[in-house]
């Protein structure tokens, strides 16, 4: 225990130094605007949601319609697009990540670690206004011309999973989304992975590469099962940015308040999009309400999963310190 | 000596591991075939772009020529003003976290919550400012975003504040209070100054990550046609106007939102590896 940490210092001598009273009274004040700052925001949500809680009550969340003029609200659609479109950039990009990860700490050169390592943390700066164009009118021409008749003759001739593949390849639509939140979450997840997968003691891969084990072997036996819950920390963390991104997937996703079939190759809409997009032409206060409240819905979940990740992350932390 | 046996599990062995190796070297290179496919993108179209009328008009109607002069001078000021209100709040809380609140509830529960919204969508902050300022005010304002994105950066900043004080050794605090200094004297002039490189990266990341921030402003600051630096109007920005010339088909509109992807990307860019080469050469 470091001495700064001790009560005795901890704690302001009051008597001594006003001037220490003053700076610690500041300081915590500022934390306590933080902190009052991010609070309210459920609050002023929960607020503003609620001319749409008392109008539509629980059923928001399971009804399809979506009709501005008629004043009839109903969440199912863009909770449905802002989960499926989240699971695909999950099920492409942890593979990937693992990979990316698998590769920095284990494979790569010395030489070679630092600028590969900042180049994914680049990928991660880019922001998200950037993939959404760049997704629109560079990637969806090439992918609908291409790789979306491909995938409709392969896996769209398949029993069941070939109902997710079928439809006219026109390109926007719930795939291309998350496609592309996929390419925008790799580098928060590689990067999470690859920080973990170095804090594992060299002693312990050490002695499993002693013992004859392949590469793959030490690190799908011993480095992953060590760093597991930091991992699963960090995914959930790349998933919190996948439900959230709102740019990317508005150029993407088509807006269609409409359930237009259990196809990944047609349009939806997200959460997130739809509040980009009908916010503002938003008239009427019940139109206003029900789309915060589709605000505080994402809110929370993205909340649950955010502290899930950080919970898991701050375990490993704990597990790791005590066992190097 | 042994005559050596063919065996399957070490056939199977070496082969799994080289899969591994092939299939991660593949993963890398997908990573940064992305990369390197929106870099190029971005910067061919953009320069293509790029003139000094970029600089000098304001954003046109449909069918005429024009500029972004309207929307970078509204980012400036919006992001300049941002930081300069998120930063002093971001730094003090990091130095009541870092230095008075390593144990305790309140200092977790303020760590938890910093952590949380640090990752939280960037579109619920716009629609928080929307609720407790834009409604209240009845009209959309460049102030609006100033606070929405203030209300980004302040996280980022007490994150990179406290983990950069907690790397400042104990050794030196302990020398400033042999010297008989006051608490507040040796955390502003030796734990601060001591950490002062990585802070100023904190602030720069900030800066990054709010300079391509659209979500925030879409309610907030909304947009403007004009020339103005009116912060109680409704005030354009790099990004906003991006989105709306992006999404439309007029091939004028879509020419200069290329244009302003690349000064985006440019800028963030710029200040990432600022950022990285700062924290590199003065590290505690």
């Amino acid at each position: 225990m470091s001495i700064a940490s001790s009560s005795l210092l901890t704690r302001p001598r009051v008597r001594s130094a006003w001037g220490d009273m003053l700076f610690y009274r500041v300081t915590q004040g500022f934390a306590l605007l933080t902190l009052l700052l991010l609070s309210g925001i459920i609050v002023s949500l929960l607020w503003g949601a609620l001319p749409a809680i008392r109008h539509f009550g629980a059923p928001f969340l399971w009804h399809a319609e979506w009709n501005p003029p008629m004043e009839r609200f109903g969440a199912l659609i863009p909770i449905y697009g802002t989960l499926v479109t989240s699971a695909i950039a999950l099920i492409i990009a942890i593979p990937v990540s693992f990979g990316i990860a698998f590769f920095l700490t284990e494979l790569a050169p010395g030489w070679l670690k630092k600028p590969l390592g900042i180049a994914v943390e680049l990928l991660a700066g880019i922001p998200s206004i950037v993939y959404g164009m760049w997704g629109l009118l560079v990637f969806v021409p090439i992918f609908s011309e291409y790789f979306q008749p491909m995938l409709t003759k392969t896996l769209g001739t398949l029993p069941v999973i070939g109902a997710l593949f079928s439809g006219p390849p026109i390109g926007i639509g719930i795939l291309s989304a998350g496609i592309v939140l996929a390419i925008m979450i790799i580098p928060f997840i590689a990067s999470v992975m690859r920080d973990v997968f170095e804090i594992t003691p060299a002693i312990l891969k050490e002695s499993s590469y002693a013992l004859g084990s392949t590469r793959w072997e030490v690190v799908w036996n011993i480095v992953l099962p060590y760093t597991r819950v930091g991992v699963v920390g960090g995914i959930m963390l790349g998933l919190g940015r996948a439900l959230g991104e709102t740019m990317a997937v508005t150029f993407l996703i088509g807006n269609i308040n409409s359930f237009q079939g259990f196809s990944l190759l047609l349009p939806g809409n997200s959460i997130a999009s739809a509040l980009a997009n009908e916010f503002t032409e938003a008239s009427s206060e019940l139109y206003t309400s029900a789309l915060i409240e589709l605000g505080l819905i994402l809110f929370l979940i993205t909340f649950i999963v955010l502290s899930l990740s950080k919970l898991l992350l701050m375990q490993l932390a704990k597990s790791g310190g005590t066992r190097t | 000596m042994r005559p050596v046996v063919f065996s399957w599990l070490a056939w199977r062995r070496r082969w799994l591991n080289y899969a591994a190796t092939g299939l991660s070297l593949l993963a890398m290179a997908f990573g940064l075939f992305w990369l390197l496919w929106i870099l190029w993108t971005t910067f061919s179209l953009g320069v293509s772009g790029l003139s000094l009328s970029l600089f000098t008009q304001m954003t046109p109607p449909p069918g005429v020529e024009g500029g972004l002069a309207n929307a970078i001078v509204g980012s400036l000021l919006m992001v300049g003003l941002a930081t300069l209100i998120g930063t002093p709040i971001g730094i003090f809380s990091g130095i009541y976290l870092a230095e008075f609140a390593q144990q305790g509830w309140l200092g977790e529960l303020i760590r938890f919550m910093n952590d949380v919204l640090l990752s939280a969508p960037s579109i619920i902050i716009g629609l928080f400012i929307y609720a407790v300022y834009v409604a209240y005010r009845g009209h959309f304002s460049g102030w609006a975003g100033v606070l929405a994105l203030a209300l980004i950066v302040i996280p980022v900043v007490v994150r990179t504040t406290e983990n950069m004080l907690r790397l400042v050794p104990t050794s030196l605090r302990e020398a400033a209070f042999a010297l008989g200094a006051p608490r507040w004297h040796m955390i502003l002039h030796v734990t601060l100054r001591a950490s002062l490189a990585g802070v100023i990266t904190g602030i720069l990341l900030a800066v990054a990550r709010i300079a391509g921030e659209t979500a925030p402003l879409l309610f907030t600051a909304l947009s403007n046609q004009y020339w103005n630096t009116d912060l109680d109007k409704p005030m354009a920005s790099l990004p906003v106007v991006i989105f709306k010339f992006a999404m439309s088909p007029f091939e004028d509109w879509s020419r200069l939102a290329w244009a302003g992807v690349f000064l985006i990307v440019i800028m963030v860019l710029a200040l990432n590896i600022m950022a990285r080469v700062l924290f590199r050469r003065k590290t505690i």
